[in-house]
């Protein structure tokens, strides 16, 4: 899933301090599973500024909703006839679900209440850790289910470099090297010889480098 | 026991500090408490084995958010102690309430009061 | 094997002498007198010069201008280059930069990760990796093409290199990386400084059982320890170094004053030890912020004079 985490509060009060009615908008996805800007986030967000403009003498009313995604038309539009009577929106979505916000209703003031971190997983409750980096070309069958592009701090194909230690990274000792991973894999899978493969040049021109993608379906468009 | 502990306290019970989250701290601060504290079982002895833990983080989680809005985040406190331990229970009342009145109200309350005005 | 550039270093290598090569930190400004200086107080003593590329991310004055400076002075350079900071477009430009000035060597390397340099927070490149560089190079010169397709107007001919580290984990996977560099087509390696002369030797014995030896020139790498304090910093600090206890005792066991004596005295006795490794076909000597010793070095190891080629 994506992974985010909460803008510190005194970015988001910077961000709105200046108006009156504020929507907190939650989603109900990603963000809810990583404990970024769930319902409960936005709870606890819309009552910290309500106590803080309280205390800076300010009169401020701030509403909270939920929907289930800011990704899709359907979701957003639910907003559709409450949303003129809010100055600003803080949406607590991903960097996706705050765009297609602002997108959708072009003249209100939308401001991101999260910090969109990565794809990735929850190792367990409170920790999670990037996998995919969206390279459009996936490798996963040549690496033995292990990506170096997102988990090797240089994505190198051919690893690992000469400052793989004890398994762990040169850039940090809490870093597991990629390439490390991937040969346990292969020598537990008996496909070491598989290692001296060597991997061709990447073409980056699906990854970001190419330009801001997008994937057509030409079979399901209505 | 009958003990005595100071009448300005509005106790809610919980089954397990466990059940006590964030939100439930921030709005009472909101709604003019002037000092809220979590009173659970030692760590390590609670029933339900981690509830108390995760209260513990709670209220520090709660404790940053307040010092972030002005309120003062050491106008939330955590206690434990045994359900046997009634002295102490008063004793902790004290505590809190004194702390707190040396403290003066909760900083928001002005603002409550000139909008009530 | 015979030549397929006009490089000095190759040439000496493919005649069965034994090769010495050493490096040059550029300087952290744009003074080529840092360079020419320290090119003067070894070039006597090394049949090549490598010039590092932004070592441990640090910026510094290019690898390709230092090494333009000392062919002007008539010296035989090493470029060396990273796959951090530049993509393939500008790796490929840079080469014939380079082999415009009829610089002959080139070492491929990875690069240090820039957060541990002087701009934490820049972006990193890592278009394509130095097995991949090490291709493109060859590509280059033997097909005489771009990595594009199109034609390449007076090819470079550079001797191909690359480093090779006995001492980072996994070791199981250190020999194999090397067959895969060969594969790749490099001509000869460089490798990271050694004190652990016992599992350097299990590393060579593991290339040689598999012929590696016969076709890549491997030059051991050293470094001479200034002082007991370097020691235990590399052996703490530094990433896929390995330093074994005794080395840093026999340092520290030694007064303050004798110490770079000690340093160099280990420096002496590991080069002789591996003049007897078959397929130590050389020496690399990075002395670090102490150019001024290699001549020592290397006098003392019983290399000099070096062969005129």
């Amino acid at each position: 899933m994506i992974v985010a985490e909460k803008k510190p509060i005194e970015e988001v009060i910077e961000m709105v301090k200046d108006f009156q009615k504020v929507l907190i908008v939650g989603c109900n996805e990603c963000v809810t599973v990583c404990e970024a800007g769930g319902k409960k986030e936005v709870g606890i967000l819309a009552s910290a500024l309500r106590m803080y403009f309280m205390n800076q003498g300010k009169k401020m009313d701030i509403d909270e909703i939920t929907l289930e995604r800011q990704c899709d038309h359907e979701y957003l539009e639910e907003l559709r006839n409450t949303i003129d009577q809010y100055d600003a929106v803080i949406s607590l979505a991903c960097g996706v679900g705050v765009q297609f916000l602002a997108e959708k209703y072009f003249s209100t003031h939308v401001y991101p209440g999260v910090n969109t971190c990565f794809m990735g997983v929850t190792e367990e409750r409170g920790v999670w850790s990037e996998r995919c980096q969206g390279c459009g070309q996936c490798i996963l069958d040549r690496t033995a289910g292990i990506c170096p592009i997102s988990r090797c701090a240089k994505r190198l194909l051919n690893g690992p470099c000469g400052g793989s230690t004890k398994g762990k990274c040169e850039i940090s000792k809490d870093l597991d090297c990629a390439w490390q991973l991937i040969i346990d894999r292969l020598r537990e899978l008996d496909r070491l010889d598989e290692y001296e493969r060597i991997a061709p040049l990447k073409d980056w021109s699906t990854e970001r480098a190419g330009g801001p993608r997008k994937v057509v379906r030409e079979d399901v468009r209505q | 026991m009958r003990l005595r502990y100071p009448d300005t306290i509005r106790i809610i019970r919980v089954p397990c500090t466990g059940k006590v989250d964030v939100i439930h701290i921030l709005r009472a601060f909101e709604k003019g408490a002037d000092g809220v504290y979590v009173v659970g079982c030692m760590e390590g002895d609670c029933r339900f084995e981690t509830g108390n833990l995760r209260a513990r983080r709670r209220v520090e989680h709660a404790k940053t958010i307040l010092d972030a809005v002005g309120v003062g985040g050491d106008r939330v406190k955590m206690f434990n102690l045994s359900s046997g331990e009634g002295p102490r229970f008063a004793e902790y009342a004290v505590e809190m309430t004194d702390k707190i009145k040396e403290m003066g109200p909760n900083p928001i309350k002005r603002f409550r009061e000139k909008r009530a005005a | 094997m015979s030549v397929k550039t006009p490089s000095k270093l190759e040439k000496i290598l493919d005649s069965g002498q034994l090769a010495v090569t050493s490096e040059c930190g550029p300087p952290r400004g744009s003074d080529p007198k840092a360079i020419t200086r320290k090119a003067e107080m070894i070039k006597d003593h090394v049949d090549a010069i490598n010039i590092t590329d932004n070592q441990t991310s640090v910026t510094r004055l290019c690898s390709l201008a230092a090494c333009i400076h000392l062919k002007l002075m008539g010296l035989e350079p090493t470029l060396q280059m990273v796959v951090r900071d530049r993509n393939r477009i500008a790796l490929q430009s840079d080469i014939l930069g380079a082999a415009s000035f009829d610089i002959h060597n080139i070492l491929c390397l990875s690069g240090d990760h820039q957060t541990f340099g002087d701009c934490p927070q820049g972006q990193n490149v890592f278009d394509i990796d130095s097995m991949q560089l090490i291709q493109t190079v060859r590509h280059m010169r033997d097909e005489g093409k771009f990595l594009g397709g199109d034609e390449i107007t007076r090819p470079p001919r550079m001797f191909v290199g690359a480093a090779a580290n006995p001492f980072a984990d996994p070791f199981e996977i250190r020999v194999p990386r090397l067959a895969k560099k060969v594969a790749a087509g490099v001509e000869f390696i460089q490798t990271q400084c050694i004190y652990n002369l016992d599992k350097f030797e299990l590393w060579m014995k593991q290339a040689r059982d598999r012929g590696l030896h016969e076709k890549v020139y491997i030059l051991a790498g050293v470094t001479p320890f200034k002082s007991a304090g370097m020691a235990k910093y590399m052996k703490n600090r530094v990433p896929g170094m390995d330093v074994p206890d005794e080395v840093v005792k026999r340092m520290a066991g030694v007064p303050k004053e004798k110490q770079p004596e000690e340093g160099l005295t280990i420096c002496v006795e590991t080069i002789q030890r591996l003049k007897e490794c078959e397929g130590v076909r050389g020496f690399h000597i990075m002395a670090i912020e102490w150019e001024e010793k290699v001549p020592e070095i290397v006098e003392r190891s019983g290399l000099y004079p070096r062969p005129s080629a």
